[in-house]
């Protein structure tokens, strides 16, 4: 009897033992990729251990891609061309990649997996990006759900970006996100400031990395970010400037009135920006400094509801509505917006409608 | 039994386990893949093709250790685990070998592949293979007739759903309710398969 309970537990263990030496012997063959090396843009190369994904390399190596949604490959934003050894165009990647891009091997990085030599492209300004630590120096309050937050930079101490583009700030893990998150934010404060870069958050109820920054995060923490990213930037031209926002859209397009006030910059511009109510309004001060500061801007906060007990005398509606209402000779001039995708869509609507193209509406979605 | 009269055996096997004695239109085995998996043909027909390729491998798979490891030791109140880790390695170590050489098709059975090791119309194949005694022979047939069978139900099933999708059900029967009746139909309609071959 106790033979053959001896018996059946030492089959039975090794022929498990037997299954895991055989799947261990397997990975050691299949899942073994060695090393492979990486050249990017033809100029610097680096080896790694291959079978892991190519974005979360690139990252381990210090180059940072955007992504939003931290390698799932749900947000399409990890682009980048990948000349040679990434295996054919996968199902997961389909619908993010236009034919164009099909056609000149753009793939998402965080779905192509390292199996072999890599040569990849990466464009020249993500080669800027760089991760930086910082600390926080001062919390102010704009309105009931915004807030000012100023970084100052300790390891690089400068930052150099073209204004209108964004970072990402690193959430740590805390009491309620167990993983560390990367949330875009973008950089509200004077370009000429390189030692420090500041941000206006709105909160998001539920959000992991608002609420970390509104109810945690005291001056004096550090934190990490990398960066600058987007595209979102002043044209070069001459056309009268209209800018909308609505909400922390104030960032960039703030950003942008110091980099104009810097390069006194002489275009004509219109700044609508929008709020529920009166007291969402927010930086009036700096706003009137910058009208007085440049020759030919003009700040034009509109309030949708006044409450009772309010007194507003400026404009009131939607924002868009104002935009109808005030905006000479639409046609000329350029629109760069910046918000919620529903005041964007609504806008670029309006700006169609008075005549604005396509190529000359400019934004900046916060989704 | 001689070599032809096995061979014949085993092609009426196959056909039966198609039609007559579907795996899970007569026995309802694997039934929770088969409503959670069902919306589209396109999801349906990959998890349909790698149960095919499951069943089959791991069916001979288990014969061969039950025949050769448990029958000799007289072992059999054993094969349920043996079969279920012999099914969970098997899966494990198919998805190493198509993930390192197809990429493409491993993104494209996605989880269904490691989603099959809890399929219990794999287990099944595997246990009936054991209980109605089948030869290696036999058990190619079963094994093989036992997939097919269940991809052809859940692609009928998938491509009815897909119909259906349009249709205005009525709110308690919706998702699973009027999938489950629809099943229920099917079988029948397979019940009428019942006679068409001798010997099983």
């Amino acid at each position: 009897m106790f033979l053959a309970v001896l018996i059946a537990v030492g089959v039975v263990s090794s022929i498990g033992a037997g299954l895991a030496a055989v799947l261990v012997v397997s990975e050691h063959f299949f899942a073994n990729y060695g090393q492979c090396k990486i050249t990017v843009n033809e100029e610097r190369d680096f080896t790694i251990e291959g079978g892991k994904d190519l974005l979360s390399v690139l990252t381990g190596e210090k180059l940072f891609i955007p992504s939003a949604c931290g390698g799932r490959g749900t947000c399409g934003l990890c682009k980048l061309k990948v000349l040679e050894g990434a295996g054919p165009l996968l199902p997961t990647e389909e619908p993010y990649l236009e034919k164009d891009e099909r056609e000149s091997n753009v793939r998402l990085a965080c779905q192509v997996k390292v199996r072999q030599d890599l040569k990849i492209e990466i464009p020249k300004e993500l080669l800027a990006i760089q991760e930086y630590t910082c600390k926080c120096t001062d919390i102010q309050d704009l309105t009931h759900d915004m807030k000012q937050f100023r970084f100052e930079l300790i390891e690089p101490k400068t930052i150099d970006y073209i204004p209108g583009q964004y970072i990402q700030l690193l959430t740590p893990a805390y009491e309620k996100s167990s993983e560390e998150v990367y949330r875009a934010y973008s950089i509200s404060s004077d370009p000429a400031d390189k030692g420090a870069i500041e941000l206006i958050i709105r909160l998001v109820p539920g959000g992991i990395c608002t609420t970390y920054c509104f109810e945690y995060l005291k001056e004096g923490d550090q934190m990490k970010m990398n960066g600058p990213y987007g595209d979102f930037r002043l044209s070069e031209t001459e056309a009268p400037i209209v800018f909308i926002a609505g909400g922390s859209g104030m960032a960039p397009i703030k950003c942008i009135l110091h980099h104009m006030k810097n390069t006194d910059n002489q275009r004509k511009a219109t700044y609508f920006f929008g709020a529920n109510k009166v007291k969402e309004l927010c930086l009036s001060d700096s706003m009137s400094q910058f009208e007085s500061d440049l020759a030919n801007f003009k700040y034009m906060p509109v309030v949708t509801s006044v409450e009772e007990g309010e007194s507003w005398d400026g404009e009131k509606g939607l924002v868009t509505e104002a935009v109808e209402r005030n905006l000479k000779e639409a046609e000329k001039c350029e629109a760069y917006l910046c918000g919620s995708p529903g005041m964007i869509d609504a806008a670029i609507k309006v700006l169609k409608k008075m005549g604005v193209t396509n190529d000359r509406i400019f934004y900046d979605k916060f989704e | 039994m001689n070599g032809t009269s096995q061979l014949s055996y085993a092609f009426v096997v196959f056909i039966s386990a198609i039609f007559t004695q579907n795996i899970l239109l007569s026995y309802f085995l694997g039934l929770c893949p088969f409503i959670g998996v069902s919306r589209e043909i396109k999801a349906a027909f990959g998890l349909g093709l790698a149960v095919i390729f499951v069943m089959t491998s791991t069916s001979l798979l288990n014969w061969v250790a039950y025949h050769f490891v448990l029958e000799p030791l007289d072992l059999h109140f054993f094969r349920f685990i043996m079969f279920i880790i012999i099914i969970a390695a098997f899966v494990q170590f198919t998805e190493m070998v198509i993930e390192r050489y197809s990429p493409t098709l491993y993104q494209r059975l996605g989880v269904f592949l490691p989603l099959i090791t809890v399929n219990c119309a794999i287990l099944g194949a595997s246990l009936f293979m054991v209980i109605r005694d089948y030869t290696f022979l036999v058990t190619v047939g079963y094994g093989l007739g036992s997939g097919i069978g269940w991809f052809l139900a859940i692609i009928a099933m998938a491509g009815i759903r897909q119909r259906l999708s349009n249709e205005r059900i009525p709110r308690g029967l919706q998702g699973p309710g009027i999938t489950l009746i629809i099943a229920g139909l099917m079988a029948l309609a397979f019940i009428g398969f019942t006679g068409v071959l001798q010997g099983n």
